[in-house]
């Protein structure tokens, strides 16, 4: 009973230094804000909108419904068109497009065969430019004659290819809920890592462990105020997702809550293990960023998890971040059920646990 | 109940190579304020900080109200309250605020913690200011505070590390009424200070150097033991006087105060002070009389800065 009042005056306090705090209240709501609009619209217009050429040998109907199709992906930008392979190789190599797709002479007759269309020529100096046009090259395209015909490609499409139309795979759909996995690890270990620090920087330890406070107390009373930051932040995030990015939740709204809670404990924690070890403030600033770079780079928020390498791919599995991203996007992209990812969800429970049971142990109530 | 708040033997704490505090045996009685005077880093400090169960000793014994220390540090924690040197306040709260705080860690329900914070508010003067941010109070409100603070839990026993640093001498005469009233009430009190005025006011005393108890004892007692060592010399010239006076064996220190010079001998003189000091300063025009010894005397007598100055 007298624990609960402990926990809840500490909490209290923690909430009322936060309100007052105007620069830490407004990273809350700007962080999210700026961050979302930032990754959204620059990761969306980094697969789109690519300048390309067409070089058009046949001048058939036939390569006309296939520039036509290829224009409405929004993955390439039509910008000019030219007569020959080597002038638009000239093009590429002079850098006013990224590629270009050659339509040969035979099209028309290469379609009835059922062999390759066309040829993409790639600009694959920038590795995202270059994937996103891999990609194009299975695209399945509808001729009017009904039958399905590869583009650059010497099998027939394999049906991976085909979610490339299904507006679920637009990349802001995978951006913006593995954003908030990046940006609350960002904001609630920023926030916590300092929270311990802060007091004994600021003189404030020496009195607060001269009460009769238990650790766990303080620890879970400093977490409280945190876990409404991160699901404030949570709602803007995918709030705005929602309005901005059209991005909708597939999943069901009570196992968004329970694996958002999971990470933000998960984080939270992990940042209160980082205040018992740095010494001040700064040092809890670079922990953070130690563990931020990885969490962006290995979570799999920018790269694949699949086609990392397995060191790296063991480096992921020790960061909440990886969980939560593969959670995130079962919920909210596949409309997968808590129960379906029990693995991930365990997996962040148990790193809560663990992180504030080592935190605990780690604060000791004296100056030694 | 033992009859000591707190005894200490042996105490002592080591940082690194540092000996902060060496050796200390205390024995500190219930009911009374106990003064620390010391110069800075004496080891005051360490020694209150050893006595509340946050440092632990690098060797020795202490007993505080009773209980091992640091063995049953979570139990003393109950039973006292510590106005730390440095404002340990939260300054982007208000006082009430601060106060509700710390009640609720000390665990005083909701009806019990208003009326006592009312109750201190109006004891230390806080009340017109009771929602103003500590980050916004002068020196002496803060000191105010932080000892309303101290007391919120009606500890038995209080230690205050130089609480009237940053107080003006009005306001530290009435911050120590305070500490009487506290006594009053049956409190024990440690006080640490660098202020003579304010050791004087002690019932007792240990005068502290470089980590080692000097003296221990009540401040009229000290001074009493300097009785017929301390000389007070006019006229001339007092400069040359002194340089002359600091030369001579018997003599401890000597220093100028306005119109005279303030000697001080060692106790192992086997003639009276005035003699000594007539028979070997050779100048015909001064005047030796025996001064009341002060407290900065007995600090003087008990510490090595003697000499040098
Ligand atoms: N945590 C520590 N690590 C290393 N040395 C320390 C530590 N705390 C104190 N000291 C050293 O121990 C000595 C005694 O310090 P202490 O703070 O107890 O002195 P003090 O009498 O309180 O001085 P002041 O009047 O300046 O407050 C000093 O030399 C100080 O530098
Ligand atoms: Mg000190």
């Amino acid at each position: 009973m007298s624990s609960g009042r402990r926990i809840g005056a500490v909490a209290g306090k923690e909430f009322l230094q936060l309100s007052r705090d105007r620069v830490t209240f407004g990273m809350v709501v700007m962080i999210p804000l700026i961050q979302l609009l930032l990754f959204g619209y620059a990761i969306n217009t980094m697969v789109r909108d690519i300048p390309v050429a067409i070089v058009d040998l046949s001048g058939s109907a036939a390569a006309r419904v296939i520039v036509e199709q290829v224009r409405v992906t929004q993955v390439v930008d039509i910008v000019s068109s030219y007569n020959t392979p080597a002038e638009a190789e000239a093009a590429i190599v002079a850098g006013a497009i990224r590629a270009a797709l050659v339509l040969p002479h035979d099209l028309t007759h290469r379609i009835a065969g059922g062999e390759t269309v066309g040829q993409w020529l790639v600009d694959g100096s920038d590795t995202m430019v270059g994937s996103a046009l891999l990609a194009l090259r299975n695209m399945p395209l509808k001729l009017e004659a009904g039958a399905p015909a590869g583009a650059y490609s010497s099998q027939p499409p394999s049906f991976e290819v085909a979610l490339f139309f299904n507006p679920e795979r637009r990349s802001e759909v995978n951006v913006v809920p593995g954003l908030t996995a990046i940006i609350l690890t960002m904001t609630l270990i920023l926030f916590t890592s300092a929270a311990l620090v802060r007091e004994t920087e600021r003189g404030n330890m020496e009195l607060l462990i001269t009460t009769p406070i238990y650790p766990l107390e303080l620890m879970i009373g400093k977490l409280v105020p945190y876990v409404f930051v991160g699901i404030v932040q949570i709602v803007i995030i995918l709030g705005l997702g929602r309005l901005v990015f059209n991005v909708p939740l597939n999943g069901a709204f009570v196992d968004l809550a329970i694996i958002t809670l999971a990470f933000i404990a998960a984080s939270l924690t992990l940042g209160l293990l980082i205040s018992t070890v740095a010494k001040t403030q700064m040092q809890a600033m670079q922990m953070t960023v130690f563990i931020l770079m990885p969490s962006i780079l290995l979570s799999g928020f920018m790269f694949p998890y699949d086609a990392m390498p397995i060191l790296a791919q063991y480096i992921a599995e020790l960061l909440p971040a990886t969980h939560f991203i593969r959670l995130i996007r079962g919920v909210y992209l596949r409309g997968a059920e808590a129960g379906q990812l029990l693995p991930d969800i365990i997996w962040l429970l148990g790193f809560t646990v663990l992180m504030l049971a080592v935190a605990t142990k780690r604060f000791r109530k004296s100056l030694d | 109940m033992t009859e000591q708040a707190i005894t200490t033997r042996g105490l002592s704490r080591r940082f690194g190579d540092l000996l902060a505090v060496d050796n200390v045996d205390l024995d500190i009685p219930r009911g009374e304020i106990y003064g620390f005077l010391g110069p800075n880093g004496s080891g005051k400090t360490t020694t209150i900080r050893m006595l509340c169960g946050l440092l632990t000793p690098s060797s020795g014994k202490m007993s505080v109200l009773g209980l091992d220390i640091p063995a049953a540090a979570e139990a003393l924690r109950r039973r006292i309250g510590y106005m730390t040197q440095k404002f340990s306040l939260y300054d982007d709260l208000s006082v009430s605020e601060n106060m509700q705080f710390l009640a609720s860690i000390h665990g005083l329900g909701r009806q019990q913690a208003r009326q006592r914070i009312d109750q201190l508010l109006d004891r230390y003067t806080l009340t017109s200011m009771r929602n103003r941010r500590a980050a916004d109070m002068s020196g002496g409100q803060r000191q105010r505070l932080a000892l309303a603070v101290a007391t919120l839990h009606s500890p038995d026993l209080l230690f205050l590390d130089e609480p009237t640093s940053a107080v003006d001498p009005e306001n530290r005469r009435d911050f120590w009424e305070k500490l009487f009233d506290l006594v009053d009430e049956g409190k024990t009190i440690l006080v640490s200070t660098h202020y003579m005025d304010e050791a004087e006011r002690c019932h007792q005393l240990a005068v502290l150097e470089t980590g080692s108890l000097r003296k221990q004892g009540a401040p009229s007692a000290l001074m009493a033991e300097l009785a017929d060592r301390v000389v007070e010399i006019r006229g001339g010239d007092l400069r040359k006087v002194k340089q002359q006076a600091l030369r001579l064996p018997q003599v401890q220190s000597a220093a100028q105060q306005g119109m005279q010079l303030r000697v001080l001998l060692r106790a192992d003189i086997n003639a009276p002070a005035i003699d000594i000091l007539r028979g070997q300063l050779d100048t015909p025009s001064l005047e030796f009389s025996i001064a009341r010894p002060s407290l900065e005397d007995v600090f003087v007598a008990c510490t090595e800065g003697g000499k040098e100055r």
